[in-house]
């Protein structure tokens, strides 16, 4: 190192640039840059060449053209004559059908397979540990096309197994009987509505007492109460007005080819299901047992001690603190959960992945597709991490 | 901080890495170039078929054929194999795999009549297998040079998809299976019933085109491969299954009751299947349609593979050209003057190419039908050869 | 494991002999709601073993597993050619089985399993014929060879032990090119066209080429997301998170689509590169993220202690941080090994044959269209049996890895 003459103070000793980390740091970022943006226009250029060459050039146009293929299932009405963009809408939403009630039953299932985990009985830790260890080393496609495969052993429709004529097995799915809405179901509404209020003024209401007395006391389950009350005394209103229930039940009959009535849950869906629980159940019941193990025992002996019962000192102890250190592992299993629906393909289940692929084959714009089906599932987790993120504050806040 | 700099030089280090990483994966894929069209002279007179063996190691080309600089055949001769996409579900009579591990049927002769062409070797070709999703993509990439899978031609891909079609060489019609104790005759007794079709074909739009246009409803249950669509089809989780009547009745015979079943008598759709090739290389979609044509016109003139030798010797003028004694019409399309003889002695005229496949001394015994010469009161007609 | 887990009551000091009965009332009937749990789980558990036990023996489809396992292990790689996977398994373990006597420990654990599952399987695979026009050795002997050869080199590697220490971390490196090498051909070996690869054979590859070609590019990832320079840090996170964002499938669907779109003349590349090229590019963000894992566990004293040492930023990165966080994260990686073996199963869904498809096909066999119920309860068990075996073996190991890390740190 140059010694700086003492005239020139030691802060202001003159570097040559290239020396200076904060200009090469400037120098470094902008080549980096550049050469990433050359890759990326050398891909580019690559592809739009190839593209203009088999005259394929990319367009969005093809979204507002009838699609013209059928798609099996799908949560709003969809017919072949409406167009792709519709499609691909149908299929975002099956996605989010199978994601939303997969999430539900995964949860339960881990918390239930968590606390098995940790019970006091050898027998159920083990027959836990098991499973565990079972579902977790096979793959989850395996697992799917097993599960689709199982259906096969069902019965033909006309031949469905029948559980007390309210729901029928077969080798295309369940058929069950399902509420009905009737015709004064709108006049049903208005007294549902009325009860929500009449509940929600009570509420505030006792709140409001509570608060001037400053004590404690139960408000939500009475409120709740109220307005279900006023439902069920306006379904019965409505019923002696008119002799017609606001809500009946479907029930489905068998027709020549299909059942007609009811809801039929198809076998694809019923796997895909079934798979996806299974399989995320596992990881989800070991992120709840180590949550559990992650409060301290002194936790679990004061409530004991308190009297709670064990049953108490899990719901009410141990639960709460372990939610803190559940939520987050939980939130890349249920992105996990949604990521993995897209096995569906393998089974016939029609999600996004699966009609985007159609919807790639029937136009050949494989760019359009590939980059609304990764702006869907960006956007889908996206969500997914956002909401589980403003819970988690939610409950971490609960702490303070 | 000089941190800043190690980790900048890691990052760009990462992409010279990737960069390297995929170019060593590749660079034993791409098949060691040969000089391309460097055959000295090409035998004046037809080879005889005992020369034919001695022939194959040559590539095609010579005086007369001169394929097109950087063009598809080009590329072909000097990679010494065709790449010919096909079916990879079995389609029994159409292509699908022997014991011996052989590929056989319909449209595989005419992938080995291409290679014949070209190689004077039926046996120098790759067979990709592909899926009905990945088929066009396989060809729009150029990763297959023709794409021989019982496809459809129809405008819409031929245009958008950027594909060009040869003549078609299989007439084939959309139909319908169904159980015989169903009791279902026509489409209309169909109304509510749900069907297994196939994804990604042009099948499943027709289904659905169909049913629309007779006021009918159903239920789809969709699979992206044939053997899943037939397999749920047997399990009864299906009423009907469609497709092709050459591919439902190739899938009769894997069915486990082929008696329980029965093919109704409607025709969906029109269904031309031929060979497909990427558009961009003229030279190349001259050179496989008129290598189909060529099977027709051999049928027209009664060549086959058996005497063959006999016209060698012809004098008829038209039958001279044809067989490339006289004249120099391959050239035009990069291709060896006698390439109808290397079609025929290795693969055989239309009408032998079918019936080893297809016809009556096959399980599937199809009738010619539309497939028949228009002499014949068919469709297939080639232009002429001069 | 969930035996590890005590409840309060069994730590009740002091320690006394229990006898079963005291046993099985305290583990199996404390309480009243125990009593019920333990029947119900008695009834069941028996109903479900006797069942499956008695469909297992009396189950008509188990030959469709037992003839085909040629195509479970190795599709429809040619007979003739058939001692080359021999000949990658065979150097594979002799490098482990050096490994073994050089370091000992785990890989020492790992070793003898292996010749242990060898020797069994050799016993087992007597029973099979041997494949016509085969010129490799019979499934038999190659696994008594194999268990041979393990237990052989690692006595020969406890007398060379240092001499060898290099030498082998070398080899291994080399292994995975000299793999690729001799199962494709080239260099004078007949080239065996990747389309004829499948089975468990692809599989391994798939699951090893992602771990093994994401790693340089993870590994840079991951310093990159730590760099202080917003540039490479954006790209890096925004690299990342758009992976990690969407499933495997979206993935592999891009690399059989776009790859070939983004190379110049429409060159075609191999269906198999294409997907290796997806794995590595999918699982590098997630090694990526477990890296920086590893990373952020390195106490900030480490790297000021080896600055004031006078190493300078690149040598305390390379010498210094990124060994322990390597060391940190390997059960982590190890894990990430295990779901991308599982998960390389969806390669089925863009037409590649691993031993997902092979069942698959085998399942689809005309052969056994008259078996009632089909064979694919049989051949799916038997390819769940591989997968688990496999991946339940792998996390044994990392929890073993994990243990000993965890010993080390006290």
């Amino acid at each position: 190192m140059a010694v700086g003459s003492p005239s020139i103070p030691p802060g202001k000793v003159n570097i040559p640039f290239y020396r200076d980390t904060r200009i090469i740091a400037v120098i470094v970022q902008i080549v980096f840059a550049f050469l990433v943006a050359v890759g990326i226009w050398y891909l580019y250029s690559n592809m739009m060449n190839g593209l203009r060459q088999a005259n394929l050039l990319p367009t969005f146009s093809f979204l507002s053209v009838p699609a013209g293929f059928p798609i099996a299932e799908s949560v709003i009405e969809y017919n072949p004559s409406m167009t792709y963009g519709r499609a691909f809408v149908v299929g975002i939403l099956n996605t989010v059908r199978v994601a939303v009630i997969g999430i539900i039953l995964a949860t339960l299932l881990g918390l239930i397979l968590g606390i098995a985990r940790l019970s006091d009985n050898w027998l159920l830790r083990n027959v836990a540990l098991v499973y565990v260890e079972i579902v977790r080393n096979i793959p989850l496609l395996l697992q799917l096309i097993f599960w689709f495969s199982l259906t096969r052993l069902f019965p033909r429709i006309q031949e469905s197994i029948d559980v007390g004529g309210l729901i029928f097995l077969h080798n295309r799915g369940v058929t069950m009987a399902w509420p009905q809405v009737g015709n004064d179901f709108d006049t049903w509404m208005l007294w549902v509505y009325g009860g929500i209020v009449v509940g929600g003024i009570f509420y505030v209401v006792r709140r409001i007492q509570f608060i001037r007395r400053d004590r404690p006391g139960v408000a939500l389950p009475y409120a709740f109460l109220i307005a279900l009350g006023i439902a069920l005394l306006g379904f019965l209103v409505t019923y002696l007005m008119n002799g017609v229930w606001p809500i009946s039940l479907s029930v489905p009959v068998l027709q020549r080819f299909n059942f007609e009535g009811g809801i039929t849950i198809t076998n694809s869906f019923a796997a895909l299901l079934i798979g996806l629980v299974i399989y995320t159940a596992v990881f989800i019941g070991e992120i709840v047992r180590s949550g559990i193990l992650a409060v301290s025992k002194g936790q679990r002996e004061a409530a004991r001690a308190l009297g709670l019962t064990p049953g108490q000192t899990m719901r009410l102890v141990i639960l709460p603190q372990a939610l803190r250190v559940i939520v987050p592992p939980l939130t890349s299993q249920y992105l996990n959960l949604t990521k993995n629906s897209s096995l569906a393909i393998a089974i016939a289940y029609p999600d996004l992945f699966y009609v985007a692929n159609t919807i790639n084959n029937q136009t050949g714009q494989a760019i359009p597709v590939i980059l609304m089906l990764m702006a869907s599932y960006l956007s889908v987790s996206l969500l997914t991490s956002l909401f589980m993120n403003w819970y988690n504050r939610r409950i971490q806040l609960v702490e303070r | 901080m000089r941190k800043h700099i190690i980790l900048v030089l890691a990052g760009i280090l990462s992409f010279v890495l990737a960069a390297c990483g995929g170019q060593a994966q590749q660079a034993p894929t791409t098949a060691p170039a040969q000089p391309a069209t460097t055959a000295p002279e090409q035998p004046t007179a037809a080879p005889a078929p005992t020369a034919a063996p001695a022939a194959t190691s040559a590539p095609a080309g010579g005086t007369s054929a001169q394929p097109a600089a950087g063009g598809v055949i080009e590329r072909i001769l000097s990679r010494g194999r065709l790449i010919c996409g096909v079916n990879n579900n079995p389609l029994p009579g159409f292509a699908s795999v022997d014991s011996a591990g052989v590929y056989r049927g319909f449209d595989i002769d005419f992938c080995r009549a291409v290679a014949a062409a070209l190689f004077d070797d039926p046996t120098k070709i790759d067979f990709r297998p592909l899926s009905a999703q990945e088929r066009f993509t396989a060809l729009q990439s150029g990763e297959i040079d023709v794409l021989i899978r019982n496809s459809t031609w129809t405008l819409g891909r031929d245009g958008a998809l950027g594909l060009d079609w040869a003549p078609t060489t299989f007439y084939d019609g959309q139909g319908m299976m169904v159980r015989k104790d169903s009791g279902i005759e026509t489409l209309e007794d169909m109304n509510g019933a749900t069907i297994c079709v196939q994804t990604g074909t042009t099948t499943e739009l027709n289904l659905a085109d169909q049913f629309r246009a007779r006021g009918l409803t159903f239920t789809p249950v969709v699979f992206p491969d044939g053997d899943s669509t037939r397999a749920a089809y047997d399990a009864g989780q299906c009423d009907g299954f469609t497709t092709d009547k050459s591919g439902l009745i190739s899938s009769l015979t894997l069915l486990s009751n082929p008696g329980d079943h029965k093919i109704l008598d409607v025709t969906m759709s029109k269904e031309p299947l031929g060979p497909a090739v990427r558009q961009g290389d003229p030279q190349w979609f001259d050179a496989v349609r008129w290598i189909v044509f060529a099977t027709f016109q051999a049928e027209e003139y009664g060549i086959t593979s058996q005497n063959l030798d006999q016209f060698l010797n012809s004098d008829v003028p038209e039958i001279r050209r044809f067989l490339g004694l006289e004249g120099e019409l391959g050239a035009g399309i990069g291709l060896p003057n006698d390439f109808a003889v290397r079609i025929i002695r290795h693969v055989g005229n239309y009408a032998e190419i079918y019936n080893r496949n297809l016809g009556p001394d096959t399980p599937f015994n199809l009738p010619r039908g539309l497939n028949a010469l228009y002499t014949d009161g068919g469709l297939l007609y080639s232009p002429p050869f001069r | 494991m969930a035996t590890e887990v005590s409840r309060p009551s069994s730590r009740r000091a002091p320690r006394q002999q229990i006898g079963l009965i005291e046993w099985l009332r305290k583990n199996l009937f404390s309480t009243w709601y125990n009593v019920i749990i333990t029947l119900v789980l008695l009834y069941v558990i028996f109903q479900a073993v006797t069942s499956f036990v008695s469909w297992m023996i009396t189950a008509p489809g188990w030959p469709a597993a037992f003839t085909n396992i040629k195509l479970l292990l190795t599709w429809t790689y040619p007979v003739e050619h058939l001692w080359r996977p021999q000949a990658v398994t065979g150097l594979v373990f002799l490098l482990l089985g050096l490994s073994s006597g050089v370091w000992g420990g785990i890989v020492r654990m790992v070793t003898f399993g292996a010749a242990a599952i060898s020797a069994g399987l050799g016993v087992v695979a007597f029973t099979f014929p041997d494949l016509p026009g085969q010129t490799s050795l019979p499934g038999w002997l190659f696994l008594f060879l194999c268990a041979g050869l393990l237990i052989g080199s690692d006595q020969l590697a406890l007398r060379l032990r240092d001499r060898i220490r290099w030498p082998l971390i070398i080899a291994w490196l080399l292994s995975y090119p000299a793999a690729i090498v001799i199962l494709r051909g080239g260099f004078g070996l007949p080239v065996v066209e990747t389309k004829l690869w499948g089975g468990l054979m692809l599989t391994l590859l798939l699951a090893i080429s992602g771990i093994v070609l994401s790693f340089p590019l993870g590994v840079l990832l991951a310093l990159g997301r730590r760099s202080t320079l917003p540039v490479i840090r954006m790209f890096c996170v925004l690299y990342i998170e758009l992976i990690r964002g969407v499933p495997l499938v979206t993935v592999l669907f891009m690399g059989a689509l776009l790859l070939p779109l983004f190379l110049p003349g429409g060159e075609s590349i191999d269906a198999l590169v294409r997907a290796i090229v997806a794995i590595t590019l999918f699982s590098a963000a997630y090694l990526a993220e477990n890296v920086r894992g590893g990373l952020q566990s390195i106490p900030k004293g480490q790297i000021e202690a080896a600055r004031a040492l006078g190493l300078n930023v690149f040598q305390t990165t390379l010498l210094i941080t990124l060994p322990q966080a390597l060391r940190a994260v390997v059960p982590v990686l190890v894990g990430q090994f295990i779901a991308l073996f599982k998960d390389t199963s969806l390669v089925v869904i863009i037409g590649l044959v691993d031993l997902l498809g092979a069942a698959q096909n085998i399942v689809g066999q005309p052969q056994w269209l008259g078996t009632p119920g089909g064979v694919w309860r049989e051949t799916f068990l038997v390819i769940a049996a591989i997968y688990w075996v496999f991946s339940f073996t792998m996390s044994r190991i990392s929890k073993r890895i994990e243990d000993q890390i965890a010993r080390s740190r006290h």
